[in-house]
């Protein structure tokens, strides 16, 4: 085993801190993404807790890696990351929504210290990530772009666009990371717009390929080091996760994609994540 | 130096920015050679990013690229930037404020052959009801040159509007662009007309005509947006009636934004612009235009109207 048990379980707890974040962030009586931010949990938690350069103190450290939240709807999930890496107080987290407050429901570059670009209208995120990528390479900076994208956000062709062109450009320091969830807003992928074989079609599009279980976080920290070893590609990480993960009640259940909790269902979600 | 097309006078004051400011990128969807992005090309090859057929993505990459720090000056006909781009424009460039320069080449009805569409007669209206968007149509080449180097001074998102013949300056090479100011061309009274883009040298030339009949000001509008309002205001505050002059839609365009600036001033206002259609295909440019009644006689027309 590359990476001690110690890390595991130190990012694993990390893990589940973020998914009650982003429970008491969204509250009683009140919608919020909780399915996705779910599915995304653990890999959210190894890039900001293992993987990524930054400085909570300095959100615009020229080096510092980036990471683009393109399915922007699980903005209150990066929230809690920057929160908790000390961007800004966890106390704004219940907060998120309030008028005129810097916690939008997606992503608000202006507003909000540690976001990189503006998200929510989806399939934008792996070009911005793109051009990130071809600026830092312009001035020689090491850093790596992470995008994470959804799997239900393949639907839209600007994601084609640009995972054509990173290849064609060779931005080998661009991170795509797909939370293949099998679902999207209103029903599964299958049943709505299937995206079909997505590792054949990253491989077709000429990305390095890696196809992990986005829960294991060995699985996760592996993938994210092995994709800097790969010189003259953009690489893709394939999570297969489960849309809602670590609440028994919201596991594969369409409605949590924009759901609500009520007083019951808050304290039962509230249990299971402590 | 000087020349007599927008797109050529683009393309060169972006290779002579590139060479002092190494933050100057240029990004093409495969009209490089319309646009005259590929001028930058040749210069500055690995400040040149060609995208391909991608205009969504081209912009989005454009964004990317502003936010470490580069000036990005992306380039497509103004059709498929203002229309098939809106999105990207809005979501992450005007609302993070990022500092992106659009340039909407081949605008208006200058790419007289291609037809309906590839002619952009609503840009102007998309693009200024982006809130944080400038919007610069330069009369001719002499201010696109300088509209290209304020362009790349200021911080913020930018539209800028071209077309795609040649066609002699009104403006003076060396005058330098002030975005937002509205520059008197000719004093007058009577009337002032308000004219934007290529529609200005026809304005001139039609209240040249009107010499000795009417007393008419000429207005150059080459910043839609902001609209200095009070200066409009009082520009017009002696004369009869006002003429706006566009190769752009009636509607939501610099019209729309002289009559947005002039509600409260109680003066009567007439278009000239294009009325509510699509365009279509023609052999010049000029056929087309008067196709449309974009001619100096109906400015003639309006202006003489508004003179009574």
């Amino acid at each position: 085993m590359k990476y001690s048990k110690e890390l595991i379980d130190e990012l694993n707890v990390k893990a589940k801190k973020l998914r009650r974040y982003v429970i008491e962030s969204v509250g009683v009586g009140m919608a919020g993404h909780m399915g996705g931010s779910n599915s995304s949990a653990d890999i959210v938690t190894a890039l900001y807790f293992y993987k990524m350069k930054y400085d909570p103190k300095n959100p615009k450290l020229v080096d510092r890696d980036r990471f683009l939240l393109s399915k922007g709807h699980v903005g209150i999930l990066q929230y809690s990351a920057l929160a908790d890496a000390g961007f800004f107080p966890v106390e704004d987290l219940k907060k998120t929504k309030d008028l005129g407050f810097h916690l939008q429901g997606h992503p608000d570059f202006i507003k909000t210290p540690g976001i990189e670009a503006g998200t929510g209208s989806l399939g934008q995120g792996l070009s911005i990530g793109l051009g990130m990528a071809l600026g830092l390479k312009l001035d020689d900076i090491k850093s790596k772009v992470y995008v994470l994208v959804g799997d239900g956000e393949l639907n839209e062709g600007q994601i084609w666009e640009a995972a054509m062109a990173a290849s064609n450009f060779k931005s080998d320091n661009l991170v795509a990371i797909v939370d293949h969830n099998k679902m999207q807003a209103t029903g599964k992928l299958v049943d709505k717009m299937n995206p079909g074989d997505i590792v054949a079609k990253w491989k077709s599009f000429d990305w390095n390929v890696i196809e992990i279980d986005g829960h294991n976080m060995e699985e996760i920290l592996t993938a994210l080091d092995k994709a800097d070893e790969v010189k003259d590609k953009p690489t893709v990480i394939i999570a297969n996760t489960i849309k809602g993960k670590g609440i028994s009640f919201m596991e594969n259940v369409v409605s949590f994609h924009n759901g609500m909790l009520n007083e019951q269902t808050y304290a039962q979600a509230i249990k299971e994540l402590s | 130096m000087s020349y007599t097309n927008q797109r050529i006078a683009y393309g060169n004051t972006l290779v002579e920015l590139g060479k002092d400011n190494k933050n100057i990128v240029v990004l093409d969807a495969d009209l490089s050679a319309s646009t005259m992005g590929n001028m930058f090309a040749a210069e500055h090859p690995e400040r040149h990013f060609e995208v391909g057929i991608a205009e969504a993505n081209m912009v989005s990459i454009a964004a990317g690229l502003a936010q470490t720090g580069k000036i990005p000056f992306a380039g497509t006909f103004a059709v498929f930037m203002a229309g098939r781009a809106y999105d990207q424009i809005r979501q992450t460039i005007s609302i993070g404020k990022l500092n992106v320069k659009l340039c909407g080449s081949s605008s208006g009805l200058s790419d007289f052959g291609d037809g309906a569409t590839h002619q952009a007669i609503e840009d102007i209206a998309l693009m200024r009801a982006i809130p944080n968007m400038t919007v610069i149509s330069p009369a001719d080449a002499n201010e696109t040159v300088q509209a290209v180097k304020a362009m790349a001074e200021m911080e913020g998102p930018c539209y800028l509007r071209l077309g795609r013949n040649d066609y002699e300056n009104s403006t003076d090479a060396n005058k330098k662009f002030v975005i937002g100011e509205p520059t008197v061309l000719k004093e007058g009274k009577e009337v002032v007309v308000f004219a934007t883009g290529y529609m200005v040298s026809r304005a001139l030339e039609a209240v040249k005509e009107l010499e000795g009949k009417a007393d008419v000001k000429v207005v150059n509008i080459s910043t839609i947006k902001p609209m200095n309002s009070e200066k409009i205001a009082d520009m017009v505050k002696d004369c009869k009636g006002v003429v706006t002059v566009e190769e752009h839609s009636v509607i939501g365009g610099l019209g729309g934004a002289i009559a947005e600036a002039l509600c409260k001033s109680c003066k009567p206002i007439e278009f000239v612009g294009v009325k509510d259609k699509f365009g279509c295909s023609a052999h010049n440019h000029t056929e087309l235009l008067e196709y449309f009644g974009l001619t100096k006689e109906n400015i003639v027309k309006a202006i003489t109207k508004m003179a009574q």
